[in-house]
C-alpha cells in the first residue's frame, strides 16, 4: 500500500501530505524533514527510488515540485511511477497546465482530486476521464449551493431593507 | 472593522504569508490569522466557518499546530450541505489522525452520511472512513460498508471496496463478512470497480485463509479470463497508457493470481498460458509495459514450477539489467534478489550483467549489485568473481569503498580455496583500500600468514613489494612492516621462493630502511609507528650489522 503522498518544492516547502497509514503529528513533521533531504539532494540522473526505515520512496520531480509516495518493499515501484503520472495529468487537466502556483492557491482542490484517485493508499479508478467527472460534479454541487445562499442573502437584504 | 471576523479571503491570506521576507514576519501573520479564528470559533460563528478551516489547512501545512480547530471539522461535517462537509471531511483527514480520541465523535456524523440520499455524501464518508478510521469505527460502521458494495453506482462499489480493505486490515476477524460481496465485485465490467475489487480481495487473501481458499477455487479461473481479455482488448482510449489497455488493472490482476498461486499447482496451472502471453507480447519501450512485465515475472517466480515460464522470466529480468534507464536496472535487481532462492542456477547465467552493475553510476544499483553478487559467490566461481569485485574497487567511490572492501574481505576468507590465493588477493585490497579494512580483518591476515609456514617467504616478500610501490594505506604499512619484522631474513635472503616468484634482491639495510619510513611518514599512527619499532627490534637481532 501506499503509506502516505508527500509534495514538496525544491526549496523544500511542503505543498500536500496525505497519510495513509498511523503517524503522529510529531512523527509527520519528523518524516517530512527527513525525506526532504534525502530526496532534494539527489542527483538528476539517479534512479526515482530511494530506502528509507524499510520502506521505499518513489519519487519523481515534475518542473519545480517533487512528488513522493511511500510504498512496502514489496510493492511494485515503476507502477507507483505511473501512478503519479496519473495523478499530474489529471491535475494539468483540471488546472489547464498545471503549475505549482496553482497548487498553493488550490491546495483543498488538489485534495479533493487526489481522494478520488486513493483511498486506504490503494488505486480508486485508472479513468482520467472518469475522475475529472466526478470532481467537475461536486464542484458543482458546490457552486449551486454557493449561488442558493447568495440569493438566499439577496432576498433577506431587500426583505431587510 | 468588525473584530470578530476574519476578513480576509483565503486567497488574500495565502498571498500575505507568501509575500513575508522572514520567518518572524510569517509568524505574525499567521498569529494574526489563528486569533481571528479563535474569535470565531468562540463565537460559533456559522458564515466563515468553511473559509476559516480551509485558512488552518494552509496553516497545519506551513507546520503551524492547529489544534483548537479540530472540533470546527466535527461541526461542518454535521452541517446539511455538500460544501461544508467536503471541506469538513478534508479537514478531519488532514487536521486528526486515528489515535485522536476527537476523531470517535464523528461516528454518527459518518453513519448517517453512509445512509445519504446524495451519492456525493456517500462518497465523502467512504473516503473519510477509508483514510482515517479507528478499529472500533471500523466495526461499528462495516455493515454499512458491506451494504454499499452492491450500491447502484459504481463510483460508489469502488469506494466501499477500498474502505472495506481498511476495515479488515483494522479488524481482521470481520474479513469472513466481506468474502462473498468482494467475489462478486470480480465479475464486473466498470474498471474501477474491478481493481479496487481485485484488491480488496487480495488483502483479504493475506489476512484471512479461508478468503484465501475461497477464492482460489471459485475465482482463478475467472480471473485469468479477465486478464486474457484485457491483454486481448482493442484500443480504448479512456483506460490507454502508452498503447496498453488500463496497465493498473493489469497489474493488479498479475498480483492477486500471485496470491492464489503460490503453493498451488492446479491454480498455477490455470494461469500458465495467460502469463506466457503477458511476459512475451507487452512491449517493454515504456514504464507502463515494464511495470507490467516486472509484475508478471514476480508472479511466474512465486507461482509453482513450470521450467519454460521461469526461463522466460529470467531473461526478462537479463533484458531489463541492461537497460539505460536506472529504475528498471534497480527493480531487475531487486527481483533477481528474489529469484536467487527460487533458480540460484539462472540468476548465475547473468553474473556478467550484474557486476558490471556493481561500476554502476547510480550509488543505490551498485549497492544491490553488490548484495546481489554476494549471495552469488560459490567455490567454483569466487575468483573470477573476486577479481572482477577488485577491479571496481579500483573505480569506486569513497563511500563505497568502504562497503566494497568489507564484502571482498569477507567473501574471501569464507570461500578461499587455497592460502596463497587468500593472501594475495588480501594483499590486493590492502593496496588498493587498505583504510576501509578492519582490524579484526588485518588481524586475521597476520594469523594466517604465520600458520602458513611455506609461505612466509612468499609474503614477505609480496608485502615488501607492494610497499614500495603505495605507502597510501595504513593497514597495508602494518601488515607490511610486521611481516618485515618477523620474516626479514628471509626477504633478504629469497628463502622459500615458489616457483611462480620473480626474484628480488633486498639487502639488510633495505630492509630496514623499509621500517624507518614506515616509522617517518607522515601519516603513520601509533599503532603503525609501534609496530615498526618492534619490527625494528626483532632485526636487530637478526640483522646485527645494521644495528645502528
Amino acid at each position: 500500500m501506499i503509506h502516505f503522498v508527500l509534495l514538496i518544492s525544491r526549496q523544500g516547502k511542503v505543498r500536500l501530505t496525505k497519510w495513509y497509514s498511523p503517524y503522529s503529528q510529531k512523527e509527520r513533521t519528523k518524516v517530512i524533514r527527513e525525506l526532504s533531504g534525502l530526496i532534494l539532494t539527489r542527483g538528476p540522473k539517479l534512479c526515482n527510488f530511494v530506502e528509507w526505515r524499510g520502506l521505499r520512496v518513489v519519487y519523481k520531480r515534475y518542473a519545480s515540485l517533487y512528488f513522493c509516495m511511500c510504498i512496502d518493499e514489496d510493492d511494485n515501484e515503476l507502477e507507483i511511477l505511473e501512478i503519479i503520472h496519473h495523478y499530474v495529468e489529471v491535475l494539468d487537466r483540471y488546472f489547464g497546465s498545471v503549475c505549482e502556483l496553482d497548487l498553493i492557491y488550490n491546495f483543498h482542490k488538489a485534495y479533493f482530486i487526489l481522494d478520488e484517485l486513493l483511498i486506504a493508499g490503494e488505486l480508486q479508478e485508472p479513468s482520467k476521464r472518469t475522475v475529472a467527472r466526478l470532481v467537475a460534479a461536486q464542484d458543482s454541487l458546490v457552486e449551486t449551493a454557493k449561488e442558493q445562499t447568495s440569493s438566499i442573502t439577496n432576498i433577506i437584504a431587500q426583505v431587510a431593507k | 472593522m468588525n473584530p470578530f471576523s476574519s476578513g480576509t479571503r483565503l486567497r488574500d491570506m495565502i498571498r500575505a504569508i507568501r509575500s513575508c521576507k522572514t520567518a518572524a514576519e510569517e509568524r505574525a501573520v499567521v498569529r494574526k490569522e489563528c486569533a481571528a479564528i479563535r474569535a470565531a470559533i468562540s463565537e460559533n460563528d456559522q458564515d466563515y466557518r468553511h473559509r476559516n478551516l480551509a485558512k488552518l489547512m494552509f496553516i497545519h501545512m506551513l507546520g503551524y499546530p492547529t489544534h483548537f480547530g479540530q472540533m470546527e471539522c466535527l461541526k461542518l461535517i454535521a452541517s446539511s450541505g455538500f460544501p461544508e462537509k467536503r471541506i469538513g471531511y478534508l479537514g478531519l483527514m488532514l487536521l486528526l489522525d486515528e489515535r485522536q480520541e476527537v476523531l470517535m465523535l464523528v461516528t454518527n456524523s459518518l453513519k448517517q452520511d453512509l445512509n445519504h440520499s446524495n451519492q456525493y455524501i456517500i462518497g465523502l464518508a467512504l473516503c473519510a472512513l477509508g483514510n482515517i478510521c479507528s478499529a472500533e469505527m471500523a466495526r461499528d460502521l462495516a455493515p454499512e460498508v458491506e451494504r454499499l458494495l452492491q450500491f447502484r453506482d459504481p463510483n460508489i462499489r469502488k469506494k466501499a471496496a477500498l474502505c472495506s480493505i481498511r476495515i479488515i486490515k483494522k479488524v481482521p476477524d470481520l474479513a469472513e463478512n466481506f468474502i462473498n460481496p468482494a467475489a462478486s465485485l470480480l465479475r464486473e465490467k466498470h474498471h474501477g470497480v474491478l481493481i479496487t475489487g481485485v484488491q480488496l480481495c487480495t488483502d483479504l487473501c493475506k489476512v484471512s485463509s479461508e478468503a484465501l481458499e475461497y477464492f482460489r477455487e471459485k475465482c482463478t479461473e475467472g480471473l485469468v479470463k479477465t486478464l486474457k481479455d484485457m491483454a486481448n482488448s482493442p484500443y480504448a482510449p479512456e483506460y490507454d497508457i502508452a498503447g496498453i489497455t488500463d496497465p493498473f488493472l493489469h497489474i493488479r490482476l498479475l498480483k492477486l493470481l500471485r496470491i492464489l498461486g503460490q503453493g498451488d499447482a492446479d491454480a498455477s496451472d490455470c494461469m500458465n498460458d495467460i502469463l506466457a502471453q503477458v511476459a512475451t507480447k507487452i512491449e517493454s519501450n515504456k514504464n507502463a509495459g515494464n511495470a507490467i512485465l516486472y509484475e508478471c515475472v514476480g508472479t511466474i517466480m512465486s507461482i509453482e514450477d513450470n521450467g519454460g515460464l521461469r526461463v522466460l522470466a529470467i531473461n526478462i529480468l537479463g533484458r531489463f539489467l541492461s537497460n539505460r534507464d536506472n529504475n528498471i536496472r534497480y527493480v531487475a535487481l531487486n527481483m533477481l534478489m528474489k529469484a536467487i532462492t527460487v533458480d540460484a542456477q539462472a540468476v548465475q547465467r547473468h553474473r556478467a550483467t550484474i557486476l558490471e552493475c556493481v561500476k554502476d553510476s547510480d550509488a543505490s544499483i551498485r549497492k544491490k549489485a553488490l548484495d546481489l553478487v554476494y549471495l552469488l559467490v560459490n567455490e567454483s566461481n569466487v575468483k573470477p568473481l573476486t577479481k572482477e569485485l577488485i577491479e571496481s574497487l579500483e573505480a569506486s567511490d569513497q563511500e563505497f569503498k568502504g562497503v566494497l572492501t568489507a564484502k571482498i574481505c569477507s567473501l574471501v576468507e569464507k570461500f578461499s580455496p587455497e592460502k596463497i590465493w587468500y593472501i594475495d588477493q588480501m594483499l590486493k585490497v590492502l593496496s588498493e583500500a587498505g583504510n576501509f579494512v578492519k582490524d579484526e580483518v588485518w588481524h586475521a591476515l597476520i594469523v594466517v600468514i604465520s600458520n602458513a609456514s611455506d609461505l612466509h617467504g612468499y609474503s614477505v616478500r609480496a608485502l615488501y613489494r607492494a610497499f614500495q610501490t603505495s605507502t597510501e594505506q595504513e593497514t597495508l604499512v602494518r601488515v607490511a612492516v610486521w611481516c618485515i619484522g618477523e620474516y626479514g631474513d628471509m626477504l633478504v635472503n629469497n628463502v622459500g621462493m615458489l616457483d611462480i616468484e620473480e626474484p628480488i634482491t633486498v639487502t639488510e639495510s633495505d630492509a630496514v630502511d623499509a621500517l624507518e619510513v614506515s616509522i617517518k611518514r607522515l601519516n603513520s599512527d601509533l599503532t603503525t609507528k609501534a609496530m615498526a619499532l618492534i619490527a625494528l627490534l626483532k632485526l636487530s637481532s637478526r640483522f646485527p650489522s645494521c644495528s645502528e
